[in-house]
């Protein structure tokens, strides 16, 4: 167990290499690529900033707890882009040119190979600012967490990653079944949109499916209310860990029943 | 001319192929929206005496955005950038240099075809929406707006197409584009108008705003129709939103024949 362990650590050490050297490759392109992350993440400040002219409040969420909030919500999402993004866009190319076979007949763990791959090392530089801009925040709203918020807070990331991931993985797995499936990025983006929202915009259908179903609503708000002293319903988190599992569990049962109808692409 | 309706017939063909595609992300793309419309649905509603200082009341912006969903439908361009940019690095343009079909003429029929092609996927899930949310819809400020409206969707349309022509000539120069492409997508993104009406920004920030392209590529046919902007302004506003038209037209061609210098086709 802990030799196959190693043996895993030191492949992914491996991929880490190539994506290192991969990337300083195009350094200029690496540059772009912060600067694009750069302009979205201010552009949801500037809006922040723009609703907080018109209001005082929404809901209970002040403006600075709402920049804490698309703070949070610009760190689980960089953190996940770094790990899997790429990895899970390409999924469909693989497939479609057959490339897949090489990964298949590797004495490796597939999906861990798919998953993995890539690592997009500029979006850690992101993740960082988002830091920066959750630290200026927490300042604003005079936060002191303690040891065990930080804790709360780090393992709530955590499991937003996975969901994250669990969620895009499966959208990608569905090339499998169809060939075009270009708009799966597309998608994911509508769908992740909504995380950096503070959840009492929402009332009804919506919000249950967004919770209950699909938990982007959780994703980041359940963490930043940890951190910045707003109440959590008692059993938010354990509705965010519930259905984060939920979801890890049907993204691998579905890319084992889609594997099996893996065809190759013959040239 | 008859050959670019050939082209137009052709790209509705081709485009239909993607229907399927068009469907799904019309539909994903109302989950933002819907977003936007209960955030600020709840904004107004705790709006305690902060006042009215944008001008703009609940209906009318709520209604602001189900209009930018529709002009978006009608006016944006899809995915005409990347296939331009990848005809140039994949030397597909090689034959349009020998044929008597104008590269940029050509795009703008499929451009066209595209739109048609969306608009027909599109218009039967926006429709639900719409009535979903028909206690918020407003008729246009007059039967002149509506007319100017519609005129200023074409120049939008064109405005549109044009920008992102000139920008897909980068590749060019350069082998991967996307990362421009999305940098001027942010800035149209807010400065057009997609993320807020220009109208709530401070006065100063907004007249800025005003002296760049973007706001004519959304937010000045909306403000139009509803009556934001009327009368003399209406017209002025028109004629910049021409002006910028024929500068972005103009710059498209330019960078084409700048680029055609560079050209050596790669593959072929």
């Amino acid at each position: 167990m802990t030799a196959n362990i190693k043996r895993y650590l030191a492949l992914y050490a491996a991929l880490w290499k190539n994506s290192v050297s991969r990337e300083m490759g195009f350094k200029g392109n690496f540059i772009l690529w912060i600067v694009v992350e750069l302009l979205w993440f201010g552009l949801q400040i500037c809006f922040v900033s723009v609703i907080f002219s018109q209001t005082d409040a929404v809901g209970s969420w002040t403006k600075w707890q709402m920049v804490f909030l698309v703070g949070v919500s610009n760190f689980i999402q960089q953190l996940y882009q770094a790990f899997f993004l790429t990895n899970c866009t390409n999924l469909s190319e693989l497939v479609r040119t057959g490339k897949m076979d090489f990964f298949l007949l590797l004495p490796v763990n597939t999906r861990f190979l798919v998953s993995f791959r890539v690592v997009d090392l500029g979006a850690f530089v992101n993740a960082l600012l988002a830091v920066g801009v959750m630290v200026f925040a927490a300042g604003k709203l005079n936060l002191h967490p303690t040891a065990g918020q930080f804790a709360g807070f780090g393992a709530l990331c955590l499991v937003g990653i996975l969901i994250h991931y669990s969620l895009m993985f499966i959208l990608a797995t569905i090339c499998f079944w169809t060939v075009r499936a270009q708009g799966i990025v597309w998608g994911y983006y509508n769908l992740f949109n909504i995380a950096r929202m503070p959840d009492e915009a929402f009332r009804g259908a919506f919000k249950a499916v967004f919770t209950f179903a699909l938990p982007v609503l959780l994703v980041s708000n359940v963490p930043t209310r940890v951190l910045a002293d707003k109440i959590n319903s008692p059993s938010a988190w354990l509705v965010l860990l519930g259905v984060g599992v939920f979801w890890a569990a049907v993204a691998e049962w579905f890319w084992r029943i889609s594997l099996r109808r893996y065809t190759s692409a013959s040239s | 001319m008859k050959k670019y309706l050939h082209v137009i017939n052709i790209g509705l063909q081709n485009n239909l192929q993607y229907r399927f595609n068009y469907l799904t992300r019309t539909l994903f793309g109302f989950i933002p929206l819907f977003a936007m419309l209960s955030l600020w649905r709840t904004i107004y509603s705790h709006r305690n005496g902060t006042g009215d200082a944008s001008g703009f009341s609940e209906a009318q912006m709520l209604f602001y955005y189900l209009l930018v969903a529709v002009v978006d439908v009608l006016t944006a361009v899809n995915e005409d950038d990347w296939q331009i940019a990848a005809d140039i690095r994949d030397g597909n343009i090689s034959q349009f240099l020998l044929k008597p079909v104008d590269y940029l003429w050509y795009r703008l029929s499929l451009f066209f075809a595209g739109r048609i092609a969306f608009i027909a996927m599109a218009v039967g899930p926006l429709a639900v929406f719409l009535y979903g949310f028909r206690g918020y819809w407003l008729w246009p400020a007059s039967a002149e707006a509506m007319a100017v409206f519609s005129l200023s969707l074409v120049l939008t349309a064109l405005l549109q197409f044009f920008i992102s022509y000139a920008m897909a000539m980068l590749a060019f120069w350069l082998l991967e584009i996307s990362t421009f492409i999305f940098i001027l997508f942010a800035f149209e993104y807010l400065a057009s108008g997609h993320l807020f009406p220009l109208d709530i920004l401070p006065p100063m920030l907004k007249q800025l705003l005003y002296l760049t392209p973007f706001p004519y590529q959304l937010y000045f046919p909306i403000s139009i129709y509803l009556g934001k902007a009327a009368g003399a302004e209406m017209w002025r506003g028109l004629a910049m939103q021409l002006f910028w038209v024929l500068v972005a037209y103009v710059f498209a061609r330019l960078m084409w024949r700048r680029g055609i210098r560079r050209y050596s086709a790669f593959g072929g």
